[in-house]
């Protein structure tokens, strides 16, 4: 086409038509969205990329315990006593350093529920929470039985499948590998419950044990001291209405004491401690070729290790 | 309505909403006591009803958007209906999960400090703006009528004064300023609803830790199901409240009908892909799921309520009884009520089975069980949400412009209404 030609008259503009009127409701409307999925982008990928931790860390979280005098610990001595020492070394250091590892051989394990009764009477556990069950299996048939035993805290994994999901920044993954959870942020809504394929999350629905008992024990009344902080039940104050974990019981490492779990072991089967120290007895056993840890393939790469 | 049918209807809210009184007032006093949802099965029928309210929301909203932005002048009548609707079934919606949160006073935190990397935080945003989005709309589409509404007395005049926030009648260019936007946000609104809808599935199938509901196609399946319920809700909707019943709102009913019928196709070979796919060789842990779905002890939640009367015969009806208003209404009304026992399906199976098998026998507790079946508590309290959200409909039907014939919304192609004579 010559360049150079007349063009052709413009045709009358039309009338307002309902299509120039959709167009102009469709740009509008085009612009508000993409507005939004911009913002929307950036809210995404500013949640992704934050790592949601309120903890301190570096220099001032170092505990500088006093020292215990104790019973000469050698090769002989009661593991115990071992991983006693090795935890007051772990918490000189700063939080971040520290790498808390638990070690299950269940070999060891003779089903006695100890340390599951022992953490509900720690942490004063109600009705409907537990922390550390002992998964019970039965092989065989009805009176030809044999059964196994494997203890369940949390897993406390490096992966937590449960803390991405917090609609609230209520949960978190520590600088020392515990996940722990802030009762006064959590709204219950029970979303990390469902995404823990351990089930190691419960709820505390607010029931005691002894309500429908004549007297409601003191026991169930006492204040218990997760996360270094003074929680009494009572009506619906958290942790009622709370997502509730194992958090290796943090309160307890922080004074230098193993978890009550690995305390009241009878058969020396839980091993604690900082699995960032190549000397410290954990370190040691988790190295072991029979170490082995649960879902395994759910990618959520456990800090609790089982000797098989 | 002849009168003893007004009777009982009254009578049956009144029993519905003693009941469901009494049940909030015992979730309020007494938290969760009485539920019968525990540690493991950490949801239940709160969680379902959600999920249910919710996409009937969707599904309404989905609809009356294909009013205002696509202009199906067929429905236009009752594009505000659709939207009350809506609004209606999303509040039920939000009051059923609120009563699930175990801190309900913190539910601010959601606004407050959220996390927009969890699933959860975005749905609840998406939802915020969903609802602003359809209040606006709602208003807009109403406002003209709310003018005209002004001189009357009594209740009708009240909200005309009240809600109009202009005096005397709407001149026209404000009318098309009304509807430009109101055609503005229905688009807005509508990759809003996929969004927030499509997220709501989202929010189950991004747990890997529960293959039940760990599948791609579970966003999918919550917008279809939004949609065949939120249509089958509506066609019983228009059917009942709607004051006219002349040809052309028989051509409607009958309209959404037929869309209602190609959805719940659609939906059913959805639900083939989704139980055939982990089913077909019968190994593994989501084959045992389904087989509890399909024989357990609630095989007839499946087969006889949602299979039954929630697929076979409104789909033979659609079919056969098409133009038949009142037949349509029914199938609708199956449709949507029956339409529960899908969301049920979805979320208990979804948290039935430890994956660490034995879990079971650890610790005894009341609510440390993989078994669950709705307490009576649970119940009222969904009751409690129904009584309210049909009160809530009521009210909007009684005192808002929602139907009446004068107040058909003019659509852009009527703007010639407004052009001068010559």
């Amino acid at each position: 086409m010559n360049p150079n030609a007349p063009s052709p008259p413009a045709p009358p503009a039309p009338p307002e038509s309902p299509e120039d009127f959709d167009r102009a409701a469709f740009l509008k409307a085009a612009a508000i969205l993409t507005g939004a999925a911009a913002v929307g982008a950036v809210a995404l990928v500013q949640g992704k990329r934050t790592r949601i931790c309120n903890e301190p860390t570096g220099e001032a979280t170092v505990r500088t315990l006093p020292p215990r005098p104790t019973l000469p610990v050698d090769r002989h001595a009661d593991p115990l006593l071992r991983m006693q020492q090795e935890l007051a070394h772990a918490v000189a250091k700063p939080v971040e350093q520290r790498h808390w590892m638990m070690v299950i051989d269940t070999r060891k394990c003779v089903g006695c529920h100890a340390c599951t009764i022992a953490c509900v009477a720690e942490n004063k556990l109600p009705p409907g929470v537990v922390y550390r069950p002992v998964v019970t299996e039965e092989i065989g048939k009805f009176p030809n039985v044999a059964l196994r035993f494997t203890p369940r805290p949390c897993m406390q994994c490096n992966a937590p499948p449960c803390t991405p999901v917090c609609p609230v920044k209520a949960t978190w993954k520590r600088p020392d590998g515990i996940v722990a959870v802030d009762y006064d942020k959590c709204i219950g809504c029970g979303y990390c419950i469902t995404a823990c394929p351990y089930n190691a999350r419960t709820r505390d629905a607010g029931e005691f044990y002894t309500e429908d008992t004549p007297v409601l024990q003191p026991y169930e009344q006492q204040p218990n001291f997760e996360y270094g902080k003074h929680w009494k039940r009572d009506g619906h104050k958290s942790p009622v209405g709370n997502a509730r974990k194992c958090h290796f019981c943090l309160h307890r490492l922080e004074e230098g004491m193993l978890p009550q779990c690995v305390t009241t072991c009878i058969g020396r089967a839980t091993y604690f401690g900082d699995g960032n120290d190549p000397g410290s007895l954990v370190n040691d056993l988790a190295a072991r070729p029979n170490a082995v840890r649960l879902l395994e393939e759910k990618g959520t790469k456990p800090n609790v290790v089982y000797l098989i | 309505m002849k009168k003893h049918w007004r009777i009982l209807l009254w009578a049956l809210w009144l029993v519905v909403a003693a009941l469901g009184v009494h049940g909030f007032a015992t979730r309020m006093i007494e938290g969760h006591r009485h539920a019968h949802y525990g540690s493991y099965i950490i949801w239940g029928l709160w969680v379902s009803a959600y999920i249910y309210f919710i996409g009937l929301s969707a599904g309404s909203f989905l609809l009356s958007s294909m009013i205002y932005v696509f202009g199906v002048r067929k429905l236009e009548r009752i594009g505000r209906l659709a939207l009350f609707t809506a609004i209606v079934t999303l509040f039920m919606a939000l009051v059923s999960i609120w009563f699930d949160l175990g801190q309900m006073f913190r539910a601010y935190r959601m606004v407050t400090s959220p996390n927009f990397g969890s699933m959860m935080a975005w749905m609840v945003w998406l939802y915020t703006l969903y609802t602003v989005i359809m209040v606006v709309e709602l208003w807009m589409a109403m406002r003209a009528d709310l003018c005209r509404w002004q001189t009357e007395g009594g209740i009708k005049g009240l909200v005309g004064r009240r809600l109009a926030f202009h005096r005397g009648p709407l001149p026209p260019e404000k009318e098309k300023w009304c509807h430009h936007w109101l055609k503005v946000l229905a688009i807005v609104g509508v990759p809003l609803a996929i969004a927030f809808h499509g997220g709501v599935g989202a929010l189950f199938s991004t747990l890997s830790a529960r293959p039940f509901w760990h599948t791609p196609l579970m966003p999918i399946l919550f917008l279809t199901g939004a949609l065949v319920s939120g249509g089958g809700l509506m066609a019983f909707v228009v059917a009942a409240f709607h004051p006219e019943r002349n040809g052309e709102e028989r051509e409607i009913v009958s309209f959404i009908g037929r869309a209602v019928l190609g959805l719940l196709l659609f939906d059913v070979v959805l639900e083939w892909a989704e139980f055939s796919v982990p089913m077909w060789y019968g190994v593994g842990h989501e084959y045992d799921l389904l087989m509890r779905v399909l024989f357990g002890d609630f095989w007839w939640v499946f087969w006889l309520v949602h299979v039954g009367l929630g697929c076979v015969i409104p789909i033979l009806l659609l079919t056969f009884r098409g133009e038949c208003l009142w037949s349509v209404a029914l199938a609708g009304l199956l449709i949507a009520v029956t339409f529960m026992t899908v969301r049920l399906n979805i979320v208990i199976p979804g948290l039935l089975d430890p994956h660490l098998q034995g879990l079971q026998n650890a610790f005894t507790d009341h609510r440390l069980v993989f078994w669950y079946v709705p307490s009576f508590f649970e119940w009222q309290v969904t009751m409690f949400v129904v009584a309210l959200g049909s009160a809530l409909f009521y009210l909007g039907y009684r005192f808002l412009p929602l139907t009446s014939k004068a107040a058909t919304p003019p659509l852009l192609h009527e703007q010639s209404r407004y052009e001068p004579l010559p």
